[in-house]
């Protein structure tokens, strides 16, 4: 570890509150284009910003005997969040706190986020509570390995779990990205992120029916600003998994170690263009698909980790 | 600090061996009062047990070199030899560490009443201490297969305490026999080592140059004696049925500091006397640990009493164990030292935090059963309200254990993942690729170690109490919170200075494996490859998610209020919620019986639709015993009753036996 500049403390923070900012607003921009796709008239882009507004106004109602693991755990798994956020490169790699975790420390980071989560919701004793922290973790426990294996045969390609090193070793050897074992990868990688964030085919972000809820039946007991930093933190965990997805496979954009005020200007714009995509492409995704029963999400999240293991394996085959 | 401290270091821990004896003698005194066994006695072995560390971290000082020792005991031509070195320092340090935190414990927990006298129970407990710390020591086969016996002795009788229930002496007859079963193992193994001069010093088994093949029938003799110990699948039937038996302390004695001695002896024979081999012990090892590991975790997520499930998940964890081991083994024979390194590393330091993380729930568990007299999971629940000391250590405790960061658990799975994800650099076509699949399964199992922790704590204390009583529960008094505390405390240490831990090993890897993983800028920061490659800093996590919780705190307070208002609870509008509707520990486990349900051997009994009183009841058995073991014991059992036709009980049939001996050896001499 070389002397770390105070500019760079200064850009660490300055990416960690864009990603805190911006996490509504891409949550915003997923549900205005799942409407226009779906022939109904779009809520405004900075709806999320409002709903925010509204639950922190409101007193938080408490079940009589939750304990002091329920009020904890919303800041808990907020902080996890924002901790992951200022991890992940979305900007910049100028991040000296970057380095606190690589990439698989950062899986770790969001296991702790689902189990604080997931302890949460058990902790009033409600049936619906108790239903949700057992799907959820038994989502968990299978994108987990999924995961894995894509960062796995990412970094074959790239030889470090770092994030900002991979995005310096991409766009300095740009053909990299060319490797077959890459787009495996890729392919598994966004089947790991509808799973992970509660999106269609597994989980529906949208749905009041409280049988098929996965995420939104551990927060049934949540109001006020408990449900605002859980809300909070399931758009920025969404958002750190599009930059995650961004830093392994198209990490053009970002600014690299050095780069002036009007590289990393046009680096926002690349983010922003980038998260336009993705979030369109999201919202494409989400209405073409149904939802899948729950034990058929087993079969989807067991074919993301074949499809990362055949990375894996055409990469040792053909690539070495 | 080489010569006097290397040897009072020897001297000392010696000393400390024979004070924890004298200390069980002393129980003896006055068997059956509490006040001078648990509550006096205790607390000083426990003081003895951090002597034990102590002299355990001398050993792993720098500049320490290995000392040795006569003894004056045992037989004139086979005297007992002592040996310290960084490995059975490491082991040391563990025991001495855990150790105390569990006497503490144990001195608040053991109450009058409860099966074998206080003082006979003090005797044993501090013999099991004892003879553990002998096994580490031993430098010789003898004086280790005598620590060991006596090691499996004194524990067995611990574990029937309670010897009138015949559940319990059903398992302490399990755990005997596969206690001697795997001993026999490790004898035929030290046999075996020997290589045909007699010698049953470690130094000469260390200089002895074997034959490739005996080398390997010694290895696989090890791998079968001691993994029969630390319950590696399918020798690991006695484990879930001992741990629970035994009295709190005791499980936590058994499943943290006996399975590590385990652990000990497998590095002490295939690393130091075997010099390992070639790479396909590595690839066994690595594939019964991770068998072992994914087992454990799919079963213990189906459990409902709350001890089993914790004896599962020790399996599960010394899979992980050996799954390092086996990996360290396997680089060891491409002569990929560094990455041998690491894999032992991880190996060792998840020993050293199971220890820390399986005690602690274990002695959670106790003080759950004493305070309900429940160890059922289904009629537990909401004890975080009645018990709240307990119910906050024993969480750090679960977090560790499901390898969550920033905790300890979490450093050994990292860097265990991190020697897998280099793997594919191993100079063999097809090891190549199988092995780092290995890192799936770790991966797998580490999840799954969540599942089991979310059920285990959030059945016994979150929700609302399942049964009235509970309402009553008592909290744990403060020689249970501060021996809870010790252990909750290393769970964290560990996690925020992680280098320490790897420079702690890396004399081991350094004496084994001949190479140390590269050393991270502070104690808090590891980088054991290359720092651009992979770092992880426990300390600045922990102060990135304290930071980020209390600023997020005071923000939403500043900005807006924190006000707050009781209700009942909401669960949709329902308004005739019971607890019982609340997951029970069956409903928690479902969707693993329905993913995993091939693994099991399941009994269902499903309500029918009109029943007015409907119950369901599961019963989920192993294979292993109905394909395995019932056969085998029906086997022996079949034979055993054929051998006694021989036996007529006629005193002429003897005595022809006796006749026909004789003059067959006469035909065979003549």
């Amino acid at each position: 570890m070389g002397p770390v500049s105070a500019t760079a403390y200064a850009w660490q923070l300055g990416e960690c509150l864009l990603a805190i900012a911006l996490a509504p607003l891409f949550a915003g921009w997923v549900g205005q284009c799942r409407a226009w796709l779906q022939n109904r008239s779009a809520p405004p882009l900075w709806q999320p910003y409002r709903v925010l507004r509204k639950l922190f106004h409101k007193d938080a109602a408490l079940a009589t005997h939750a304990s002091w693991l329920f009020r904890l755990a919303p800041y808990a798994v907020f902080a996890t969040m924002v901790v992951a956020a200022a991890i992940v490169p979305s900007v910049t790699t100028e991040l000296p706190l970057a380095r606190v975790a690589d990439a698989i420390a950062l899986v770790g980071v969001f296991a702790t986020g689902r189990v604080f989560m997931s302890l949460a919701a058990m902790d009033v004793g409600t049936a619906f509570g108790s239903m949700g922290a057992r799907r959820e973790m038994m989502i968990g426990f299978l994108t987990e390995p999924a995961l894995l294996m894509v960062l796995f045969s990412a970094f074959l390609a790239f030889g470090s779990t770092a994030l900002p090193r991979v995005v310096e070793v991409v766009l300095r050897q740009p053909h990299i990205m060319l490797h077959p074992s890459l787009f495996f990868a890729a392919v598994a990688f966004v089947m790991v992120l509808l799973a992970e964030n509660a999106r269609l085919p597994v989980d529906n972000p949208t749905t009041h029916l409280e049988l098929t809820m996965i995420h939104e039946s551990m927060t049934l007991e949540y109001s006020g600003r408990h449900l605002a930093l859980i809300e909070w933190a399931a758009w920025l965990k969404l958002f750190n998994y599009a930059c995650i997805g961004f830093t392994l496979f198209m990490p053009w954009g970002i600014a690299l170690h050095g780069a002036g005020p009007g590289l990393l200007a046009l680096a926002i714009g690349a983010l922003a263009a980038k998260l336009a995509v993705a979030g369109a492409a999201l919202a494409l995704l989400e209405s073409v698909t149904a939802k899948l029963r729950l034990f058929r999400a087993p079969e989807f999240l067991t074919m993301a980790f074949l499809l990362a293991v055949l990375g894996l394996l055409v990469h040792l085959l053909l690539e070495v | 600090m080489n010569g006097i401290a290397s040897t009072t270091a020897l001297t000392a821990s010696l000393g400390l061996i024979a004070a924890w004896l004298v200390l069980g003698a002393l129980g003896l005194a006055r068997p059956n009062s509490i006040r001078w066994v648990a509550r006096t006695l205790f607390p000083v072995g426990a003081l003895i047990a951090l002597g034990v560390a102590g002299a355990g971290a001398v050993a792993l000082t720098a500049n320490f070199t290995a000392q040795t020792a006569v003894l004056p005991l045992g037989l004139p031509s086979l005297p007992f030899h002592v040996r310290l070195d960084a490995l059975s320092g490491f082991f040391l340090l563990l025991l001495g560490s855990a150790g105390a935190g569990i006497s503490i414990f144990a001195a608040g927990y053991f109450r009058a009443g409860e099966g074998t006298a206080p003082g006979m129970m003090g005797l044993q407990y501090h013999l099991f201490l004892a003879s553990m710390a002998l096994v580490i020591l031993a430098d010789d086969a003898y004086m280790f297969m005598v620590a060991w016996e006596t090691m499996a002795l004194s524990s067995y009788f611990l574990v029937v305490t309670q010897h009138r229930i015949p559940e319990i002496r059903r398992a302490g007859f399990l755990y005997l026999l596969m206690a001697h079963v795997g001993a026999l193992g490790i004898l035929l193994c030290f046999g075996v080592l020997q290589g045909g001069s007699w010698l049953m010093t470690f130094d000469a088994m260390r200089g002895a140059a074997l034959a490739p093949a005996w080398a390997s029938a010694a290895f696989v003799l090890a791998l079968f004696g001691f993994g029969a110990k630390a319950g590696l699948v399918p020798l690991h039937v006695w484990l879930p049925e001992a741990h629970p038996a035994a009295p709190s302390p005791v499980s936590a004695m058994m499943s943290g500091l006996m399975l590590k001695v385990a652990v000990y002896g497998m590095l002490r024979v295939s690393w130091d006397l075997l010099h390992a081999g070639p790479w396909w012990w590595g690839l066994l090892t690595l594939g019964v640990g991770l068998g072992t590991a994914m087992y454990g975790a799919i079963f213990a997520a189906v459990q409902t009493d709350m001890k089993r499930l914790l004896a599962y998940s020790s399996i599960e964890n010394l899979g992980l164990v050996f799954a390092g081991i086996g990996l360290a083994l396997l680089c060891r024979s491409f002569d990929m030292r560094l990455l041998a390194a690491l894999a032992l590393a991880a190996a060792l330091i998840h020993s050293f935090n199971h220890a820390l993380f399986k005690s602690l729930l274990f002695l959670a568990t106790g003080s759950v059963m004493h305070a309900t007299g429940e160890r059922s999971l289904g009629r537990l629940g909401g004890l975080i309200r009645y018990m709240p000391w307990v119910a906050a250590l024993a969480l750090v405790g679960s977090l560790a254990i499901a390898g969550l960061p920033p905790l300890n658990g979490f450093v050994s799975e990292w860097l265990l993942l991190q020697a897998f994800l280099q793997t594919p650099q191993i100079p063999h076509a097809f090891l190549n690729m199988i092995v780092p699949l290995g890192a799936a399964i770790v991966s797998l199992t580490a999840a799954l170690a969540g599942y089991v922790m979310v059920k285990f704590y959030g059945v016994i204390f979150l929700g609302q109490p399942r049964e009235r009583a509970l309402e009553q529960a008592q909290p744990a008094g403060w020689l249970e919170r501060a021996g809870l505390s010790w252990l909750a405390l290393g769970c964290v240490l560990v996690g925020v200075f992680p280098q320490v831990a790897l420079d702690v090993v890396g004399r081991i890897t350094g004496q084994l494996v001949g190479a140390t993983v590269q050393r991270g800028p502070a104690p808090w920061w590891m980088t054991p490859l290359a720092s651009n490659q992979a770092s992880y800093s426990g300390l600045w996590l922990w102060a990135g998610l304290v930071l980020v919780v209390a600023a997020t705190f005071v923000l939403v307070r500043r900005l807006y209020h924190g006000r707050v208002r009781r209700t009942p609870a909401w669960d949709c509008g329902y308004r005739w919620q019971t607890p019982r509707m609340q997951d029970s520990a069956e409903g928690f486990g479902q969707p693993i019986r329905h993913l995993f349900g091939p693994v099991f051997r399941m009994q269902r009994e499903l309500p029918s639709p009109s029943d007015a009183q409907p119950q369901y009841r599961v019963q989920i058995e192993e294979h292993f015993w109905h394909a395995l073991y019932l056969p085998l014991s029906r086997f022996v059992q079949r034979t055993a009753e054929r051998v006694t036709i021989l036996q007529g009980g006629r005193l002429a049939t003897y005595l022809l036996y006796s006749f026909l001996t004789l003059i067959l050896l006469l035909v065979w001499v003549l």
